[in-house]
C-alpha cells in the first residue's frame, strides 16, 4: 500500500517537474521525492551544461518556493555565505544614540557603576537588527520554507566545506552573539559539483548522491520537445542522433543539453527542416567550443549525418 | 527485508562502497519511504545514499543486480506451501492414484526436507536454502576454499543428516521413491553449491581484493607479469589519488607576528580604518617543479613506465613535470605522455628510444646540451635507472652541475642496493652528488619515494 503511494508520488514529482519544463529522468525524480522525504540535500555532480542548475530552478518552480542561490567561489567566506554585522548602522546607531547613553550614564559617579548600568542594557548592537543575512541565513529564515541552491561547491575551499555541515544536517546555524538560528522550515538544499576536486566524506555523507550523466537519446529528445517547441519530429531526432554520434568522439568538452538546446533553437531559427553537412558545418561552433574539437569533428560531420539518419529509419 | 539490507550492506563493503551506520540509516529510512515492491526504484534509492560517486555507483548497481538475483527467503512461505500442498492433493488422485497412494503415505515418515524435495516445491526449497545459509553465516564466507565447508554447512542446517536416514531406510522399502529423493538431492546439493558461490562472488570480494593488492605492492614491477599490468596500473592510479589526497590541500601558511598591513587596512575598511581584525603575513609555498629523468633500456623500462604513470597523475600536486627517456639517447616525452592514453604513450616512447643499451654518459651529454635551462632551484630532478652504463663514461660531472642548478636529486634505483657497484654499475660515483639515493622496486617503494618528493614541498 506504501509502496503504491511511493512509486505514484515519484511520479507525481517528474510529472511536476515537467510541468516547468524539466524532463527528469526516473533516477532525478526518486532522488527530488527521497530528499523532500527524509529531508536530506541532495548532491547534483555532473559534467557542465546537463541541467544540475536547471533541476533546482525547477523545483522552486514547481513548489512556488523561493529559490535562493549562493555562488561558490574560492575564498568564499562565513561573512558573503553566512551572515555579516551591519557595522555602518551600528556605528551610526551609537553616534545618534549619543545622547541618549549620556543620559544613561549621567547618574553614575565611577567608571564602575557607569559599566553596570551599561551591562543592564544588555547587548542592544549585537541583536538581530544589526545581522546582515546572507544567503545560508536568508534561507533558514523564510517561513514557507525555500530551495538553496548551492551552487559549484566544489570551487570553494575546503574549509567552507566544513562551514556547510551543521546547516546540512541540522538546518541551523550558530552565531556567538545571538545563538543558534534553526530553521523555520526546512529547505531543500541543492549542492552542485563539476567534480573539479573531492569533496570531503563528511560532506558528501550528509547527501543524497545523484550523478547526472548526458541522456538518453529518447529523454533528450524529450528534453529538446519541451524546451524547443517549434522543432519538427525529424529534425529533433536527427539531431539528437547526430549529437549522440558527436559524444562518441574523444573531445576536450562533450556538448550537453544546454548546447543540444541551443543548437536546436539555432536550427530552428535558420528554418532547417532536415540536418545536412553544409547548416552542420556552419552551425558547429555552437555545439562545440574549441578550436579543436571543431576541426577533430568537422571532417565526421557527413558520416554522422548518413548515421542519425540511419538510426531514424530503424528507431 | 530488514536482514537482507543488512546483508546487502555487507556485500555493498565488499565491493568497496563506503557504507557507515549513519549512512545505512539513512538507506533504511529512504527504503522505508520507497517502499520494496518496484525494484528499480529501490535500487536508485539505495545507490543515492549510499554511493558516494560515479565510480561506486557503477559498482553498487552491479551488487544489486548480484544480490537480488538470488533467491530471497519469501514472507508468505507457509501460505504458498499450503497451496502447493493442496494443489498436488488436488492433482494425486487424478493421475493415476493407485501407484501413488502408498507413495504418499510413506511421504508422511518422512523428514521435512525429504517431503520438501520430493514435493518439487521450488519456493519452499529456495526459502530453506537461503534461510539455512544465514544460519551457517554464509555472509563471513572470506576465501574460495571455504566453499565446501559452508555448502557442507548449509546443507547440515537443512536436515541432511534426517535426509540419510530417510534415504537409507526407503532403499530397502520403495527403491523407486529412493532413486527418485537421490536425483533431488544431487540438484540441491547443485543449487546450494550456486548459492555459495554466489555468496563468495558477493561477501569475499573485499579481502581477496585487499589481499591481492597487498601482493602486488610489494610485487618487483621489473618483473611483472602481463596479465598484471592493468591491475597494477589501476593500483598506481590509486596511489596517485591518494598523494593528490594528501598534497593538495591548500599552502598557505599564516607566519603570524609578521602584520600585513595593506590587507589589514582593506579588512577593515568598512569602520574606519580602526584595525578590529588583524591579518598576518602569509608564506606562499612552491609547488613542485619536477624534472624525470627515465631510463627505458630493457631491464629498467617496467619501472620506468609506472613510474611515469604516477608522475603524470598528479597534476594537482604538481605544478610542472617535464619527463626526458634515454636509453642510448634522450628525448623529452612530456608531451607524449600528456596527449595519449598511458599503453600508447608507453609504446610510442619505446618506438623511439627505447630497447636500446643504456648509455648514461651521452644521455647526460643531450639533457645538458639541450635542456639544461628547464632546471631552476626549486626543481626537483629524478633519475630513474640501475645506473648500468655499459662501462661507457659515466659523465659524473654533468650530474654534478644538475645538482647544483637543482633544489634536489633523487635516483631511484630498481635495484637491490647489494648489486650497485658491481659489474657495471657507476652508482657509487652518481650516488655522491645525488640528495637522496634510494631502491625502489615494489609500487610500495614508489609510493613512498614520490611521497617524500611532494612532502619536501609542503
Amino acid at each position: 500500500m506504501a509502496d503504491q503511494k511511493a512509486s505514484t508520488s515519484i511520479e507525481a514529482v517528474g510529472s511536476g517537474l515537467a510541468a516547468q519544463g524539466y524532463i527528469a529522468s526516473r533516477q532525478i525524480a526518486t532522488a527530488v521525492y527521497l530528499s523532500q522525504q527524509i529531508e536530506k540535500p541532495i548532491l547534483v555532480e555532473g559534467p557542465a551544461g546537463v541541467g544540475k542548475t536547471e533541476l533546482a530552478k525547477a523545483i522552486a518552480a514547481w513548489r512556488g518556493m523561493k529559490m535562493i542561490r549562493l555562488q561558490c567561489y574560492e575564498g568564499l567566506d562565513e561573512a558573503k555565505a553566512l551572515y555579516e554585522w551591519k557595522y555602518a548602522k551600528q556605528l551610526l546607531y551609537t553616534q545618534i544614540l549619543k545622547d541618549k547613553l549620556g543620559e544613561v550614564l549621567g547618574g553614575a559617579q565611577t567608571l564602575h557603576t557607569a559599566l553596570g548600568q551599561l551591562h543592564d542594557f544588555g547587548d542592544v548592537f549585537f541583536s538581530k537588527e544589526f545581522v546582515e543575512p546572507r544567503p545560508l541565513l536568508q534561507a533558514l529564515e523564510q517561513p514557507g520554507g525555500c530551495v538553496l541552491l548551492i551552487d559549484e561547491i566544489d570551487k570553494s575551499d575546503a574549509e567552507f566545506e566544513s562551514l556547510l555541515l551543521e546547516i546540512l544536517s541540522d538546518f541551523q546555524v550558530t552565531i556567538p552573539e545571538l545563538g543558534t538560528v534553526s530553521a523555520i522550515t526546512p529547505p531543500t538544499v541543492i549542492l552542485t559539483s563539476n567534480s573539479e576536486r573531492d569533496l570531503g566524506d563528511a560532506l558528501k555523507r550528509r547527501c543524497l548522491h545523484l550523478h547526472i550523466g548526458f541522456p538518453e537519446q529518447r529523454l533528450e529528445e524529450r528534453i529538446v520537445e519541451s524546451r524547443v517547441p517549434g522543432i519538427s519530429q525529424t529534425l529533433r531526432r536527427q539531431m539528437v542522433g547526430f549529437i549522440h554520434e558527436i559524444r562518441s568522439l574523444d573531445l576536450k568538452k562533450l556538448p550537453s543539453v544546454s548546447e543540444t538546446i541551443d543548437w536546436a533553437r539555432v536550427l530552428v531559427l535558420l528554418q532547417a527542416t532536415e540536418l545536412d553537412t553544409e547548416i552542420v558545418k556552419d552551425t558547429l561552433n555552437v555545439l562545440l567550443k574549441y578550436e579543436a574539437d571543431i576541426e577533430a569533428a568537422a571532417p565526421q560531420v557527413t558520416t554522422f549525418i548518413a548515421k542519425a539518419a540511419r538510426s531514424n529509419v530503424f528507431g | 527485508m530488514r536482514e537482507n539490507l543488512h546483508r546487502f550492506f555487507r556485500a555493498a563493503r565488499g565491493v568497496g562502497v563506503h557504507v557507515s551506520p549513519a549512512e545505512s540509516i539513512d538507506a533504511m529510512r529512504a527504503v522505508a519511504q520507497v517502499g520494496i515492491s518496484d525494484r528499480a526504484v529501490l535500487r536508485d534509492a539505495l545507490l543515492l545514499t549510499l554511493a558516494k560517486s560515479q565510480d561506486e555507483k557503477l559498482a553498487l548497481g552491479d551488487c544489486f543486480d548480484l544480490f537480488f538475483s538470488q533467491p530471497e527467503p519469501r514472507q508468505e512461505q507457509p501460505e504458498s506451501v499450503d497451496q502447493d500442498r493442496s494443489q498436488e492433493a488436488d492433482q494425486a488422485p487424478s493421475s493415476g492414484a493407485a501407484s501413488d497412494a502408498d507413495g504418499s503415505s510413506q511421504q508422511q515418515e518422512l523428514g521435512p526436507l525429504a517431503q520438501m524435495l520430493l514435493s518439487q516445491d521450488r519456493n519452499a526449497i529456495a526459502a530453506a536454502i537461503a534461510s539455512a545459509s544465514g544460519a551457517a553465516s554464509l555472509s563471513d564466507i572470506r576465501y574460495s576454499t571455504q566453499r565446501g565447508i559452508f555448502s557442507s554447512r548449509i546443507l547440515d542446517a537443512m536436515g541432511l543428516q534426517r535426509l540419510r536416514d530417510d534415504l537409507d531406510e526407503l532403499t530397502a522399502t520403495n527403491p523407486a521413491l529412493a532413486e527418485r529423493l537421490r536425483a533431488a538431492l544431487d540438484a540441491l546439493r547443485e543449487a546450494v553449491r550456486d548459492t555459495v558461490s554466489q555468496g563468495l562472488a558477493l561477501y569475499a570480494r573485499e579481502e581477496a581484493e585487499n589481499l591481492r593488492n597487498e601482493i602486488l605492492r610489494n610485487a618487483p614491477l621489473a618483473r611483472i607479469e602481463r596479465r598484471q599490468v592493468a591491475e597494477m596500473r589501476a593500483l598506481i592510479r590509486q596511489i596517485a589519488r591518494r598523494l593528490r589526497e594528501r598534497y593538495s590541500k591548500p599552502r598557505k601558511r599564516q607566519r603570524r607576528g609578521h602584520l600585513d598591513v595593506r590587507r589589514t587596512l582593506r579588512r577593515n575598511a568598512a569602520w574606519g580604518g580602526v584595525p578590529f581584525l588583524t591579518t598576518w603575513k602569509r608564506k606562499h609555498r612552491d609547488r613542485p617543479k619536477i624534472v624525470a629523468l627515465c631510463d627505458v633500456s630493457g631491464s629498467v623500462a617496467q619501472v620506468s613506465d609506472f613510474f611515469l604513470l604516477l608522475i603524470h597523475s598528479l597534476h594537482e600536486v604538481v605544478d610542472d613535470v617535464r619527463s626526458f627517456a634515454f636509453s642510448s639517447h634522450l628525448i623529452e616525452v612530456s608531451e607524449i605522455l600528456e596527449s595519449k592514453s598511458p599503453e600508447e604513450a608507453m609504446s610510442e616512447i619505446m618506438s623511439k628510444v627505447g630497447f636500446g643499451s643504456s648509455d648514461y654518459g651521452s644521455s647526460l651529454v643531450d639533457f645538458e646540451k639541450e635542456f639544461m635551462s628547464t632546471l631552476t632551484p626549486q626543481t626537483t630532478v629524478i633519475v630513474l635507472g640501475d645506473a648500468r652504463s655499459n662501462n661507457l663514461d659515466p659523465r659524473a660531472d654533468i650530474l654534478r652541475r644538475i645538482s647544483d642548478r637543482s633544489k634536489r636529486l633523487v635516483w631511484l634505483n630498481p635495484e637491490g642496493r647489494l648489486a650497485w657497484g658491481f659489474g657495471d654499475s657507476e652508482m657509487p660515483r652518481y650516488a655522491t652528488f645525488c640528495s637522496v639515493v634510494r631502491q625502489c622496486a615494489t609500487a610500495q617503494q614508489l609510493e613512498r619515494a614520490v611521497s617524500d618528493i611532494v612532502a619536501t614541498y609542503q
